[in-house]
């Protein structure tokens, strides 16, 4: 016999239930949930990386059909997703950086917006360093 | 055991968080659309060979394969709770994510030890 799940001539509290989707009838709560779900495009393209790298210790067949494959409309469009969510990722996330992170140079709070500004240039000069170093191959 | 080492989680979150951020974008973009479109030329399989038999490239791909995936599952453990309303299933949901994470960890450890 399992024990009953209320106690007698004691009411349960009161609690409205909230729907699953909660976070679709506020705009604010909509780009908070979307914002937590770049982390599924961020994994995503994680194991696509991962992928690229078993291909190359297979041989030079399996890196063709690697190659094959990212062409193929699905992963053109799934990458296309994946490349929006991983921007509004970036975005969101050099945005936060000064509220998670306060710097101070001799006693003094660095700004918000230089915290900022730091994040983006070090973003350009990154994707372009990764873009030289891909494309000089 | 999972609230001990909270700490240690949310910095693996933070630096894969950071590393997605800043290099995600760029990678995206071209392994997954210029490249396949042919806006640029793919690099072929011999310059990707060279690049990884540098020890600075594997160490690269490590950090820019693992500490993503650790952001993911400590973001999407909380996504689930909160989202979702699975509040009840914390241990599962907690071991499934990190689980995940490791595993790939594991697996790109194991690929850039061993590749030729």
């Amino acid at each position: 016999m399992s024990a009953p799940h209320y106690t007698l001539y004691h009411p349960r509290w009161y609690r409205r239930r909230v729907s699953v989707w909660w976070w679709l009838q506020n705009r604010s709560y909509t780009g908070f949930v979307l914002r937590e779900l770049t982390s599924v495009f961020v994994a995503f393209f994680a194991v696509i990386q991962l992928w690229q790298l078993r291909a190359l210790a297979q041989g030079p067949e399996a890196y063709e059909r690697f190659l094959f494959r990212l062409g193929t409309p699905l992963f053109l469009a799934l990458d296309t997703v994946v490349f929006l969510f991983v921007v509004f990722h970036a975005i969101t996330w050099f945005n936060l950086t000064p509220k998670a992170m306060v710097v101070r140079v001799r006693g003094k709070r660095v700004p918000d917006g230089v915290i900022v500004s730091v994040n983006y240039a070090a973003w350009l000069v990154l994707s372009g360093a990764v873009a030289l170093v891909l494309l000089r191959g | 055991m999972v609230q001990r080492i909270t700490p240690l989680l949310w910095l693996l979150f933070s630096a894969g968080g950071t590393v997605a951020a800043l290099l995600f974008p760029a990678h995206v973009f071209l392994s997954g659309l210029a490249f396949p479109l042919g806006w640029l030329p793919a690099p072929s399989y011999e310059s990707l060979h060279r690049l990884l038999s540098h020890p600075l490239t594997r160490l690269y791909l490590f950090v820019l394969i693992a500490l993503p995936l650790f952001h993911w599952a400590h973001r999407f453990r909380y996504t689930l709770y909160d989202g979702l309303q699975l509040k009840h299933l914390t241990a599962l949901i907690a071991v499934l994510c990190y689980g995940v994470a490791i595993l790939g960890a594991g697996m790109t450890a194991y690929l850039l030890w061993t590749i030729a």
